[in-house]
């Protein structure tokens, strides 16, 4: 960021809802079928046909609000954006404009330095998406897939509170949490339903009008959208200093090229002449069916951080990870209540090693190759010693590779920790014995050389010695003579 | 022995029932001379886009089969018509347009589906004015219809066929749809009775839409009485149609014997100012002084926005209508232009070349009156005066049960006398917008002649009283004859 620069970004961010059929018809809104087999009559804008609000997303649109402490609006209307595009079938798209569904609510991100930040989320609405053009291998046609065509979508849009991508990031970070906590969407960025277009402005620190702004599309990873943000950042701040003027526009992000570049400029400006859908009664909603709603909401991010705080103890900063996805949280809970080890023992293993084979794999909590229920087992082990924390990583490994849980593992290994005492006392006086001028030099003051004589130690049992009684025992017959 | 040659296609359609039920005539016996008059008088008057002989045959033959079945419905084996903006499946459904020249629906709308359900068999789809657009018929893609009562003149429209259908004794009742007067008023140009029921009453669902908020559904026949055969089979809540309202219907036909005593009748002096013909004036008068007699108290009311209906239909209508058109992209149905350069070209000449002069028209003027700088304007201050317009009838129906009055200012006119000027033809609607516009009931029926033809009068009710106008209808028809005149070359 160059100094003297304010950035300001707010976000459209367009969820879509996990309802089994569309917003307006009964066609199944399941992913990847073959083009066009999901697409009803209504999804295809036949003519006579008439849409039907699937009451569905109206409650999943209210737990969203919610969730984010918006007011859900009694009464609310949806509304025909206007325009022509080939996979738009009915040369509109049902949305909401005027009155949206939820309004005025609330997002509290932590920032890096520490500190919570409040950014505003003006409205969500509810919407149907259109369906998609397909280029690829049609010569010189272009094909409509209309499978997606009526999916629905709520579209949440930020204030534009947000001062820098790694805000931007950790925001749409959070509502995706708060989405897939709620169980209203599955996230999926990659099958498109959690997309983000992003409002970028800069002004000069100081200054209070905000500055033209670039609407950025394609934004479909958290990383492209950090890395889009910071391009177009930039771009805006040298076009500035070297006397140029951002222009109102649309932007595409190019991951490949790690750059942003201005769509097809349309002839025209669009004009989507929006008016209510006289097919559709306005939505109507009873404060009391909203209360018994609020209830049945799920504990949601941050109420579950702090719990998890105040109940394990844990640090902060790992909370913070183990609420990231709501499956992590759980994984957590069931496998601090399953082993003898301390909490945070068990936060550090599953934010550690499990996580890091996870990702390893590409796989989602939801299909770890160890249960809560056998890490625990891996876990007691390390606890009552039977076996130390580094053997643990390998027995861990074995346990993701299936060679059978901890117990097995350890037995077939031969990877019990020796803590007996005798035996220890037995080895170390052999090491001592055999190294008689790394004795001397020790006794002269070259106390560094405990650790050669902790590694000979372990090299002569093959790293099971328990490495505190090691040392305990070393020091004190190195300390004798 | 007589059933060659007797005039079976004079009968209503509720006589129609009973000479089947008794045995009196086959179904098959009745739709072929029907189908008969389709080919002949039905071609001379351009009163059908599509005929479906074959179809309809083999339904009466079925029909005739089951004669016996305990579970025969109220329309079993009755003939009807459609107007060609239901969807019917398996057979084309124009919509009088080129755009739809060659469309076949997948489906069938709900009304189709609930008259053939109930046994009726569908002759054909009639001619009406593009898209719904109109009031002579004139704008259909397939040529105007002729009024059976003067084949010079305009039938009205925009449901022409349907009412030159029924008013030629081709078939007894022809559903139509009504979203300014396009029952109503065709109806009243050739002495017919026609309604549109209370908004929501009927579903849309598989009506191709006009003007979503004002379309409704409703029905031509000849008797009162056959209106309310149809309607108790048409109406009811649909979950395919959210505008569709979950009301109970009544047994329309038990309950057509209301006396009229003591009905109080509101009469709306803005009705008879100027521009209303003064004999069409003359013979609503006199029907008014008919109800007066058996009981029924006539009462002045006021209508003080009515001249306002017009120019706010004409805001409401196109602006729905610019929108409900754009799915007529040349994309997935519909007339596509031949060998489009682009998308663009794709665009203009499919839409340039599938619809007509009015159609585009009203598009225009609809995108317009939604354009931002215009919208508060033009759309948001209609729908403020559209308010108004329902709060007068309100206050109205607070005093009165039924408003009567002209459905029409003139009789039939001649076929190309208001083409080349849109206000003047769009002034034939004055009197049956404002129901569209309130969402209630409306209903014409015909009054006497001015001349050689004939004149309408309209009852208009508060919301779901289409009970109350039925009756009244019925109770009118008993004491007169007009419905049994029969224009010349169609007895």
């Amino acid at each position: 960021m160059k100094a003297g620069w304010e950035v300001v970004i707010g976000l459209e961010i367009h969820c879509q809802l996990a309802t089994r059929s569309k917003i307006f018809s009964g066609a199944s809104t399941a992913y990847g079928a073959e083009p066009n087999v999901q697409a009803c009559l209504i999804d295809l804008g036949y003519p006579g046909v008439l849409p039907v609000l699937n009451e569905e997303v109206v409650r999943m649109a209210c737990m969203f609000g919610l969730a984010v402490n918006a007011t859900i609006a009694p009464r609310s209307v949806f509304a025909r954006k206007n325009y022509f595009y080939p996979d738009l079938p009915k040369g509109y798209q049902i949305s909401q404009y005027e009155l949206p569904i939820v309004a005025n609510g609330e997002l509290k991100i932590r920032l890096e330095d520490g500190s919570e930040k409040r950014i505003g989320i003006v409205r969500a609405h509810l919407e149907e998406d259109a369906g998609k053009s397909v280029h690829e291998g049609l010569g010189q046609y272009t094909g409509i897939d209309l499978n997606r065509a009526g999916t629905p979508l709520l579209e949440i849009v930020s204030a534009p509170d947000l001062r820098s991508s790694a805000e931007a990031v950790t925001y749409l970070r959070r509502i995706h949490s708060i989405v897939r906590y709620l169980g209203i969407s599955d996230g999926n960025m990659q099958e498109g339903s959690f997309r983000c277009d992003a409002n970028v402005s800069v002004r000069p620190q100081g200054q209070k009008a905000l500055g033209t702004r670039a609407e950025l599309k394609n934004l479909n990873s958290f990383r492209f959208i950090e890395k889009a943000i910071n391009f177009e950042v930039n771009r805006q701040v040298e076009l500035i200093v070297d006397g140029g003027k951002v222009v109102q526009e649309t932007r595409l992000y190019d991951a490949a090229r790690d750059e942003t570049r201005p769509m097809r400029s349309k002839e025209e400006a669009n004009d989507y002449r929006y008016f209510p859908d006289p097919d559709l009664l306005p939505v109507e909603i009873d404060p009391a069916w909203v209360q018994a709603l609020r209830k049945s909401l799920p504990e949601l991010p941050d109420a579950k951080k702090e719990r998890l705080i105040r109940q394990y103890r844990l640090r902060s900063d790992d909370a913070e990870i183990l609420v990231g996805s709501r499956a992590l949280a759980d994984y957590f809970e069931a496998l601090a209540a399953a082993t003898a080890a301390p909490p945070q023992t068990a936060a550090n293993w599953v934010i550690g090693e499990l996580s890091a084979a996870l990702n390893r794999e590409g796989l989602d909590i939801e299909h770890s190759k160890i249960s809560a229920a056998e890490l625990a087992g891996l876990l007691d082990r390390i606890n009552d010693q039977s076996i130390s924390g580094k053997i643990a990583k390998e027995v861990f490994e074995a346990m993701w590779a299936g060679e059978g849980g901890a117990d097995q593992v350890i037995r077939a290994k031969g990877l019990t920790q020796i803590t007996d005492n005798s035996a220890i006392e037995a080895i170390v006086q052999a090491v001592i014995q055999a190294h008689p001028a790394q004795v001397a030099d020790y006794r002269n003051g070259k106390d560094k050389l405990i650790g050669f004589f902790v590694g000979q130690v372990m090299k002569q049992t093959g790293g099971k010695a328990n490495p505190e009684q090691v040392n305990e025992v070393l020091k004190k017959r190195l300390a004798q003579a | 022995m007589g059933g060659q040659s007797r005039n079976l296609h004079g009968l209503s359609l509720t006589a129609m029932a009973r000479g089947i039920a008794s045995g009196d005539f086959t179904s098959t016996e009745l739709i072929s001379k029907l189908l008969q008059r389709v080919t002949t008088i039905g071609s001379e008057l351009n009163a059908f886009i599509s005929v479906t002989a074959d179809a309809a045959m083999a339904a009466a033959a079925l029909a005739d089969k089951a004669r016996k079945s305990a579970r025969r419905g109220r329309l079993f084996g009755l003939p009807i018509v459609h107007k060609d903006l239901f969807c019917t499946r398996g057979v084309r459904t124009t919509c009088g347009s080129r755009m739809l020249e060659n469309f076949v629906s997948p489906y069938d709308a709900t009304v189709v589906e609930r008259l053939a359900a109930a046994g009726a068999i569908m002759l054909g789809k009639t001619n009406m004015d593009e898209f719904a657009m109109g009031s002579s018929n004139e704008t259909s893609y397939f040529g105007p219809v002729h009024n059976p009562w003067d084949r010079a003149l305009s039938p009205g429209g925009s449901s022409g066929g349907s009412a030159a259908a029924v008013a030629a004794r081709i078939v007894p009742a022809a559903t139509g749809t009504d979203t300014g007067g396009s029952i109503r008023q065709p109806a009243a140009l050739t002495g017919t009775v026609g309604i549109k029921p209370t908004y929501g009453r009927v579903s849309r669902h598989g009506m191709v839409a006009f003007a979503s908020s004002l379309d409704q559904a409703g029905v031509i026949t000849r008797t009162a009485e056959d209106a309310a055969l149809l309607l108790g089979v048409m109406a009811g809540f649909d979950p395919r149609d959210s505008t569709s309202v979950e009301h109970p219907v009544p047994d329309y036909v038990a309950g057509l014997d209301a006396p009229l005593t003591g009905l109080k009748i509101g009469i709306v002096r803005q009705h008879f100012d100027a521009g209303l013909d003064a004999e069409c004036a003359a013979r609503v008068r006199e029907a008014l002084a008919v109800l007066e007699s058996q009981g029924a108290i006539l009462t002045e009311v006021d209508l003080p926005n009515l001249d306002l209906s017009v120019p706010t239909y004409y805001v409401v209508a196109p602006a729905e209508c610019s929108s409900n058109l754009s799915r007529f992209d040349g994309v997935r149905f519909g007339h596509r232009a031949a060998d489009p350069r682009d998308l663009m070209d794709l665009y203009c000449r499919s839409r340039g070349e599938g619809f007509g002069a009015e159609v585009k028209r009203r598009i225009m003027t609809g995108t317009y009156v939604l354009s931002a700088g215009y919208f508060d304007a033009y759309y948001l201050q209609a729908q403020k005066v559209r308010q108004l317009i329902s709060e007068d009838f309100r206050k109205a129906f607070a005093k009165v049960d039924v408003i009567a009055g002209p459905t029409a200012p003139t009789t039939a006119f001649a076929l190309g006398a208001k083409t080349d000027d849109p206000i003047t033809m769009y002034l034939n609607d004055i009197y049956t917008i404002g129901a569209n516009l309130a969402g209630i009931p409306g209903m014409s029926i015909p009054c006497g002649f001015a001349g050689h033809l004939p004149v309408g009068l309209q009852l208009v009710g508060a919301h779901f009283t289409e009970q109350r106008l039925l009756a009244c209808a019925h109770q009118y028809q008993q004491l007169t004859d007009w419905h049994e005149r029969v224009p010349e070359a169609c007895a």
